[in-house]
């Protein structure tokens, strides 16, 4: 069995949330050239300027690409052939949370109690989510979550008659009803079946999938297609200010459900969908 | 759609030339307050307390910003959602607030407490923090400095972009700009 010290873990969480905050992956550059290329608002074709000036701004003079650095969302895979030494892994990983937020200059946007809300000062605890797998590698994803577009997600506990057409209404709905607050061009991540928690847990992994890239299933590759479609032609825009491009992409996963029902979670990002990778 | 440069403060004669839909670039002083310190504020005026800024015609930015690095001014810098300070907004406009600089959509009683007072909503581009970092001078930490990024700070800004959302008629961009683009 190989043995893995959990301060590698703590070290590679630390870099990935700096670097997830100040650079992001070549999928969503892309993106972003491809909506500046669609777009047909002048003052939306003039955002999508100001957002690739600011990525650049960014880089150059490491100040983070939005002020929100989010909430940090870890992704976990564990191979069930690691054994983790020298400590627990959530302390490791909320370690590095703190170390990547505090030595980052990053904004430390947690407090510890919903209703009480003393920021802990450090943005920890982050949201852990772990999986066993096969293999002898740990997986790490970080993707720091911002709140304007967060707040704007939603569950829907669909019934099975409503089919595709509901989830396709579901989606639409959640994303009017964003609009401007969530930080348009935005990136969609849907989760269709499972139970309540599962859908809206596959809405935000769908995120970290690139930009661009489709379901092998055909009638998900084609609601991803189709929907995309849709949604530009709501009118929101980049800034929420008019146009034709008001999402980058709709990531899509799905998971078998009960008989009785059809759970829909949406995840609404900004353009600042930030997620940084490494495999240990 | 006009560009134009304002020099701040604002004023109930200079928010007259500025419609839904104009690019602007303001220079002069703005202060940041987002949802603590506007709980604060609301308490204050509750129990009869003084506010720690004066409301008449300032422009409120709704914004906390990622911390500086050394030798700058201030961290990433953009606009946070402003329908959570729309609770508080309307007493605040009452009392003499010009201008709010955030992004998404308001109640309907900010919109009517906007025209009511003549003032405005302007908006920057979400997500843009770093460049908007860059027309930010100087910033000084003056009320509420144990909320960390959420302390009210007041900002020395240099042709500072924003885009007029609401005018005091009450002409919202958000609802003609979609109109004017949606094909659904």
């Amino acid at each position: 069995m190989r043995e893995l010290s959990v301060d590698k873990i703590t070290e590679a969480v630390r870099d990935m949330c700096i670097e997830a905050n100040h650079e992001l992956a070549d999928d969503m550059k892309k993106a972003f050239s491809l909506g500046k290329e669609k777009e047909e608002s002048p003052l939306g074709k003039q955002i999508f300027e100001q957002l690739e000036e600011n990525l650049k701004i960014a880089h150059e003079d490491m100040i983070p690409i939005c002020q929100d650095t989010g909430m940090a969302v870890v992704f976990v895979n564990i191979g069930q052939d690691v054994h983790l030494t020298g400590g627990s892994l959530t302390d490791a990983i909320n370690e590095g949370v703190r170390r990547g937020y505090v030595e980052g200059y990053l904004r430390k946007s947690v407090v510890s109690d919903p209703i009480e809300r003393i920021n802990t000062k450090d943005n920890t605890p982050a949201i852990i989510h772990t999986e066993i797998v096969e293999g002898d590698k740990v997986e790490i994803t970080v993707a720091p979550k911002g709140f304007g577009s967060e707040n704007m997600s939603r569950v829907f506990m669909l019934k099975p008659a409503d089919g595709i057409e509901g989830v396709r209404n579901a989606i639409l709905t959640a994303v009017k009803d964003a609009g401007p607050n969530a930080c348009p061009p935005m990136v969609i991540g849907v989760g269709i079946g499972g139970t309540f928690e599962k859908c809206a847990l596959m809405a935000k992994k769908a995120l970290t999938r690139d930009a661009g890239s489709h379901s092998e299933i055909e009638w998900v590759r084609k609601l991803e297609e189709e929907i995309l479609e849709d949604i530009n032609k709501s009118g929101i825009g980049p800034g929420g200010l008019g146009g034709t491009v008001t999402a980058l992409a709709v990531n899509v996963l799905t998971y078998p459900t009960h008989i009785a029902g059809l759970p829909v979670g949406i995840n609404i990002c900004c353009h600042v969908n930030r997620h940084a990778h490494r495999e240990l | 759609m006009k560009t134009l440069h304002i020099t701040l403060p604002l004023t109930e004669e200079n928010t007259k030339e500025l419609k839904a839909g104009d690019y602007v670039y303001l220079t002069g002083t703005i202060y940041t307050a987002r949802d603590a310190a506007h709980k604060r504020m609301d308490e204050a005026l509750s129990k009869g307390e003084n506010l720690p800024i004066n409301m008449k015609d300032n422009t409120i930015y709704y914004m906390g910003p990622s911390p500086a690095r050394e030798g700058r001014p201030i961290g990433s810098a953009g606009p946070t959602t402003a329908s959570r300070m729309d609770k508080y907004a309307p007493k605040l406009l009452d009392l003499g607030l010009r201008g709010m600089i955030g992004k998404g959509r308001r109640s309907e009683a900010v919109l009517d407490a906007i025209v009511r007072n003549k003032a405005v909503y302007l908006a920057a581009v979400g997500g843009a923090g770093a460049l908007l970092s860059k027309a930010i001078e100087k910033t000084e930490v003056v009320a509420y400095d144990d909320l960390g990024t959420e302390a009210i700070r007041k900002l020395e800004v240099k042709d500072f972009p924003v885009i007029v959302v609401v005018d005091n008629e009450g002409n919202n961009l958000y609802d003609i700009a979609l109109k004017d683009y949606a094909r659904i």
